[in-house]
């Protein structure tokens, strides 16, 4: 059966974005969603953002980041949805639906990181 | 009770129980459980957050300013600041269950499960210092 | 001079109720004593039509799992007087079918347990007169931890994933299996994994980490089922790699 033997790729995919998320995203998201825009820090000038974003093995990181955190988010709020609410019964539509979401969340940060500028 | 018996066999006398879909509302440890899984979702979030940023910047100067003060907006400031919660609450449950998780040897005997926490913690702080770094000094 | 405790005991009695009641009972609580002496003072003094299942007494058979104020507990380990004056909820193992009183169904988790093949596999047995298998203390450290586990079900009970679907294989079952894979002197870890690499399997935990938290002999099976999943997964990126390796 497919799902079975998806099962454990799936799993590695989830722990590498469980373990990328837990190493990256606290001081990212305090960074950039809290201390710069309540202007705890003094802010770096647009141009250094911009040349460290561009960087080659910024993007790269970030990518990695990107796509497995949300592997990981969706493999994880799928075993949310069948034990927290009980829809194992809806599994056709929720593993398209949030895998499906992972990649295309995915594709779009492949786009901006990889292809773009 | 005659026939042969097979996986999940069920006798009308016996007393099964009915599980509520809020079993993890009725102890402290299924709720806490339930909330880092939860976390999930707000590691989605934060993700789509930065490549939001990332657009952004990528848009010149007066979006990316235009993009943090979007982001001190009182409903997407409270949002990102559960999201922060949540991500942290999903590193520190994370990098706590990692000794359990995996039995590193070292020249035959077991790294103590101590070790294995605090290295992950380490790691956790020196990546973290880096990333403050490059974003607020350094990297020329 | 020993207190008294009020014991709300779990009646269920399927040819006379739909569905379980509570029954008090005053029994006294000498410090020395557990939860199954004072089932035992009700079953011996008090009312005799109380149905529960013991042995030894010593938290090494297994037996007498129950539910404790809302906690999986072993009775004979679980000292009276810590809950006094009372009341002491006792109640039957949870996510089991109850039977009767405090006596529950046990029968899948028994047929869990001969699938994942919780003895010594080998392709070929050493006669006897070739002596015994040797193993370094190193070897025998590998699995010791999980070859504790007395098959008490007080991780099926804490396991909500067991609680929501009864298929799931469960604590216990895994961390056997673990007990014999690494065991080096089992050659049976591919035929225990087609079991347990099954949606019902090992895939169907979460690391929701109760059960570990509830056993009574510190097996930690949580953590003998994230090492597993690491193992079969390995393995399952290996076998797509390297389609002929060797296994």
């Amino acid at each position: 059966m497919a799902k079975r033997s998806l099962e454990p790729f799936l799993w590695l995919l989830f722990s590498a974005g469980g373990v990328a998320a837990a190493l990256l995203l606290p001081s990212l998201l305090f960074l950039f969603a809290v201390a710069l825009p309540l202007g705890w820090l003094t802010p770096p000038s647009y141009e250094h953002v911009l040349g460290v974003l561009r960087h080659p093995l910024t993007r790269v990181a970030l990518f990695l980041l990107c796509t497995l955190s949300l592997i990981h988010g969706a493999h994880r709020f799928r075993y949310t949805l069948y034990e927290g609410l009980r829809m194992q019964h809806l599994n056709e539509v929720i593993v398209p639906l949030c895998y499906g979401g992972a990649i295309v969340g995915s594709l779009w940060a492949g786009y901006m990181l990889l292809l773009w500028r | 009770m005659s026939g042969p018996r097979i996986a999940g066999a069920r006798h009308p006398r016996w007393f099964r129980p009915h599980v509520s879909t809020y079993w993890w509302l009725r102890r402290r440890s299924y709720f806490a459980f339930i909330m880092r899984e939860l976390s999930s979702i707000f590691v989605a979030w934060g993700v789509i957050y930065l490549l939001l940023l990332v657009r952004a910047v990528s848009h010149g100067a007066s979006r990316y300013q235009e993009f943090l003060a979007w982001s001190v907006r009182p409903v997407v400031l409270a949002i990102n600041l559960v999201t922060l919660g949540f991500v942290v609450y999903h590193a520190i449950t994370w990098f706590n269950l990692s000794p359990q998780a995996m039995v590193v040897r070292l020249r035959g005997k077991r790294v103590p499960p101590l070790w294995i926490l605090a290295s992950n913690y380490l790691a956790c702080a020196v990546i973290s210092a880096f990333v403050l770094w490059l974003v607020l000094a350094g990297g020329g | 001079m020993a207190e008294q405790i009020t014991m709300q005991v779990a009646r269920y009695r399927p040819e006379q109720e739909e569905a379980p009641t509570f029954q008090e009972y005053e029994v006294p609580c000498p410090k020395d004593w557990v939860i199954l002496d004072g089932l035992n003072y009700v079953k011996d003094r008090l009312d005799g039509t109380l149905s529960y299942r013991w042995s030894c007494r010593m938290g090494i058979c297994g037996s007498c799992g129950m539910t404790v104020n809302g906690e999986p507990k072993l009775t004979c380990a679980t000292f009276l007087a810590d809950y006094a004056p009372g009341p002491l909820r006792v109640e039957p193992l949870r996510n089991f079918p109850v039977i009767r009183d405090l006596v529950v169904e046990i029968g899948d988790f028994m047929r869990k347990l001969v699938r994942v093949k919780p003895w010594i596999v080998r392709d070929d047995e050493k006669p006897v007169s070739e002596g015994e298998y040797l193993q370094t203390p190193q070897e025998l450290d590998e699995y010791k931890q999980f070859s504790m586990c007395i098959n008490c079900m007080l991780c099926y009970a804490a396991c909500p994933i067991y609680g929501l679907d009864q298929a799931f294989i469960g604590p216990a079952a895994i961390a056997l299996a673990q007990r014999y894979n690494l065991d080096t002197r089992d050659e049976g870890a591919a035929e225990r994994h087609e079991v347990l690499s099954q949606h019902e399997g090992i895939w169907g935990c979460t690391f929701v980490g109760e059960c570990t938290e509830v056993c009574p002999k510190n097996v930690d099976p949580a953590g003998a089922i994230q090492r597993y999943k690491l193992t079969a997964a390995m393995d399952s990126l290996r076998a797509l790699v390297m389609p002929r390796g060797s296994r």
